[in-house]
């Protein structure tokens, strides 16, 4: 196990579920009440510095049915790391990362845009990709196939 | 006596004056398209190939591309058309002036290609009528003058309005 998976854990035992290290990608799922003190320590004291991607995966009829995924990269040792929360359907919301890192505003407006998991204390938290006038979350399991929602023209 | 010669071969002998009138216009409007291009993905890549010198859009007097729909009479329809932006593809038609002409360049604007997702129009002749299709994912760009060949011939034989 590796050294920062083991000070996670160490450090935020009430929140760390799981860990692990497969084909050497360091990889944490916490819980979702504690992802703002997590990331906080993890850029300012690991030097987890660049948010390199924040996505959302739809585990549909699984209890907590949506995963929001967080890429971190340290700059300094060239380290990468994978923090994971698990949010359920009925309340999908996570602590919004703005204050942290500003890349994390258009993040978060997609993955509520495309999965309708909201960001607490979000700025801005609204469409980026779809229109205003969409309706659902196209990414989302369950969003029919055939689904279309046109502006002008046709149902096609 | 050559001139004469040119004249007649472009009217014909003897004539209606409206049909020579039509043929006239036609010859005039075939060969000069104001190109509105609305770009949108990938195929504007060949668009670009086609617009430049290695295959000169320029030999069939559709060279200058107008970015204002009001000086344009060609709309060049190059790439994926999402929900989001059909709209904004639907005023810039409007805005154009008649005659005007579409050409739908490339399979996503013909048919909404593999996208066939929530996003994508499936085809612009759902939304606008379309005059020549260029298939093609990317199309060649000899297939692009093909179609603009195409499209020449088509002027050329409807009945003009002026």
């Amino acid at each position: 196990m590796s050294e920062i998976l083991k000070n996670i854990e160490e450090k935020f035992s009430e929140y760390f579920r799981e860990s692990h290290s497969k084909l050497g990608e360091d990889t944490v799922l916490i819980k979702k009440e504690g992802i703002l003190d997590v990331m906080v320590y993890l850029k300012n004291k690991e030097n987890f510095n660049v948010l390199m991607d924040l996505t959302c995966v739809d585990y549909y009829g699984e209890e907590e049915r949506f995963e929001v995924v967080y890429h971190l990269y340290n700059l300094k040792d060239k380290k990468r790391l994978r923090v994971k929360v698990r949010v359920d359907e009925e309340n999908p919301e996570v602590e919004s990362l703005c204050s942290l890192w500003r890349n994390a505003n258009w993040f978060e407006r997609e993955v509520w845009d495309m999965f309708g998991v909201r960001f607490k204390n979000h700025p801005n938290l609204k469409r980026i990709l779809m229109y205003d006038e969409f309706e659902g979350h196209p990414l989302r399991k369950d969003y029919p196939i055939r689904k279309r929602q046109p502006r002008v023209g046709p149902l096609n | 006596m050559g001139v004469k010669k040119i004249v007649t071969g472009v009217f014909g002998e003897e004539g209606f004056i409206t049909t020579k009138l039509d043929s006239a216009v036609g010859w005039a409007r075939k060969y000069s398209l104001f190109v509105y291009p609305f770009v949108t993905a990938c195929c504007g890549m060949e668009y670009m190939s086609v617009a430049c010198s290695h295959y000169d859009l320029d030999r069939f007097g559709a060279a200058l591309p107008r970015f204002s729909p009001r000086q344009a009479d060609l709309l060049l329809v190059v790439g994926t058309i999402s929900h989001k932006i059909a709209p904004v593809l639907l005023r810039v038609y409007e805005q154009m002036t008649e005659p005007k002409w579409v050409v739908a360049f490339g399979t996503c604007t013909c048919t909404g290609g593999f996208y066939d997702n929530y996003a994508t129009v499936q085809g612009i002749d759902t939304i606008l009528p379309v005059d020549v299709y260029i298939p093609g994912c990317p199309p060649r760009p000899e297939t692009v003058l093909d179609g603009i060949m195409k499209l020449q011939e088509k002027i050329q034989k409807s009945k003009q309005e002026y």
